[in-house]
């Protein structure tokens, strides 16, 4: 299972740099924890208390996981996460 | 100057402070960056006084303002009326009622041009050149009309089942336009992507701190306006839930410079019942904000799901003691038609929502009738003419005759001339 995450620009630095990131997982809580195995700096910025952070959004094929079953939505082979920050808008 | 008066840009949930850039979140936890201001230097310099001396437009509160030098983009937005709505009032019930009228801002009819001066100001001082936004229409047609006017390149991106009139009054300014198969929030997002990649200057996303310091001049105005004091009450309409904030920002502001005396007003906030995440979490006692997927409402202009200001506008609300309420497209509908009759304001979709919320408030016992309120009224009925229609007569024809004329008078239902 090879799953992508898409991290963006201000994350790059904990991620070696790198723009996407492959991961394995069976859904969006274990591929993210996959994330955070390779950067764990990354994961004290995506979670709080185990929470995805408030101004955190995560997308699993373009769809925001609150709309699906946040981080319990199933992932398979090819699909792709983005991380985006949420403070936009309005 | 007020560049003087800047520190910074600083977090809202820990604290952490940035040089100023075009950047709108933290980046230790993606919290949202805001101004940092020296209150204490502002005090020393800023008085009532020299505030009546300048021009009534937002600028005349320049020093609260986050630019370096001299406003650049719209010098003349802002300084909308603020009008005693008596007979409102009595439809409503209440005593003292006032709108602040929007939706006779220059130069687009919004109170997005306030944000937007500020916002394109900003951008041209960091040195951008091309700008854009994700927009539900006014600050499409406000980013484009001030752009355009500043020589600089738009980009503007709507939701494609935006109201048509919203679109030709964008496009009109040579804006281009990008109309996006999805809503708010698919563009929203899009755009947050296009900024990272591209480096450049969405008002509403990287230069979000700088563009939402301009609402705070609704406020400056409606507490100079009723003679350097704040009401009892503030309804306001929610899509991003922004300006409920920066308004009673703007008083507080207002009180630590020491122009008035320590505000005391309830903030009520105003939501379609086809998109009311806030007025939801606020309601149900929610600590975050449910976002709506598929917003379905007339008042396009608020049909933002997944408010990025939700949390703070239902904590303003909260913290403040006032309420939140949603309404119908029929409610909305009938609100605008109210307005109208009753003020000769005729306000957009948003105006007809807190038009509606503030009756409602009132019938529930949560505003007291003898209480003093404002109205925020933040766009033009012109934009959105349809979305009356079915509330209003026909026009009656006739033929160019007298008699015609006069027959129609003696007909004493007729609904055009009772």
């Amino acid at each position: 299972m090879s799953i992508t995450i898409h991290i963006p620009t201000p994350m790059r630095q904990h991620a070696d740099g790198q723009a996407s990131v492959q991961v394995v997982g069976t859904n969006v809580q274990t591929a993210l924890a996959s994330l955070g195995e390779k950067y764990p700096a990354l994961t004290a910025r995506i979670f709080e208390n185990g929470q995805v952070r408030r101004f955190v959004n995560i997308y699993l094929n373009n769809e925001d996981i609150r709309y699906l079953d946040s981080l319990a939505s199933a992932v398979k082979d090819g699909d792709e996460l983005a991380i985006i920050p949420a403070v936009a808008g309005g | 100057m007020s560049s003087t008066f800047v520190r910074g840009l600083k977090c809202r949930l820990c604290g952490q402070t940035y040089p100023i850039s075009a950047t709108n979140f933290c980046t230790e936890d993606f919290g949202p960056l805001e101004v940092d201001y020296d209150y204490e230097a502002i005090a020393d310099s800023l008085d009532r006084s020299k505030i009546e001396l300048r021009p009534f437009n937002m600028w005349r509160y320049q020093e609260l303002l986050p630019l370096d030098g001299e406003p650049t983009v719209g010098r003349q937005v802002g300084g909308t009326p603020l009008v005693r709505a008596d007979r409102l009032a009595r439809e409503l019930g209440v005593d003292t009622l006032w709108i602040k009228n929007d939706a006779v801002n220059f130069p687009t009819l919004s109170f997005k041009d306030r944000v937007v001066a500020v916002a394109l100001s900003k951008a041209r001082e960091l040195g951008l050149t091309i700008v854009g936004c994700a927009s539900t229409g006014n600050l499409a047609n406000s980013v484009a009309a001030n752009a355009a006017a500043a020589g600089l390149e738009s980009y503007i991106l709507v939701p494609s089942d935006l109201e048509r009139s919203k679109i030709l009054g964008t496009s009109v300014y040579g804006a281009k336009v990008i109309g996006i198969r999805g809503t708010y929030d698919e563009v929203n997002r899009l755009c947050t992507q296009i900024a990272f990649k591209y480096g450049w200057g969405f008002v509403n996303i990287n230069l979000r701190p700088f563009y939402a310091e301009g609402s705070k001049t609704f406020g400056f105005e409606i507490a100079e306006q009723l003679g350097w004091r704040t009401p009892r009450h503030v309804v306001c309409p929610m899509a991003g839930g922004s300006l409920i904030g920066k308004i009673q920002k703007a008083f507080n502001e207002l009180y630590c410079i020491g122009s008035i005396e320590k505000p005391e007003c309830k903030f009520y906030g105003a939501q379609p019942a086809g998109c009311n995440p806030i007025s939801a979490m606020v309601k149900n006692g929610w600590d975050s904000h449910r976002p709506v997927r598929k917003p379905n409402t007339i008042a396009k202009s608020l049909a933002i799901g997944d408010p990025a200001d939700g949390y703070f506008a239902a904590k303003v609300i909260r913290d403040s003691g006032g309420w939140a309420e949603d309404v119908t497209d029929r409610e909305i509908s009938e609100a605008m038609a109210l307005l109208g009759r009753t003020e000769g304001i005729f306000a957009e979709t948003a105006g007809g929502v807190t038009i509606a919320v503030t009756q409602k408030l009132i019938e529930q016992g949560r505003i007291p009738r003898d209480e003093e309120i404002v109205l925020c009224i933040t766009g033009n009925g012109l934009k959105t003419q349809d979305a009356v229609a079915d509330c209003l007569e026909e026009p009656t024809v006739i033929a160019p005759s007298l008699e015609e004329f006069s027959g129609l008078l003696t007909e004493a239902a007729s609904p055009v001339l009772v």
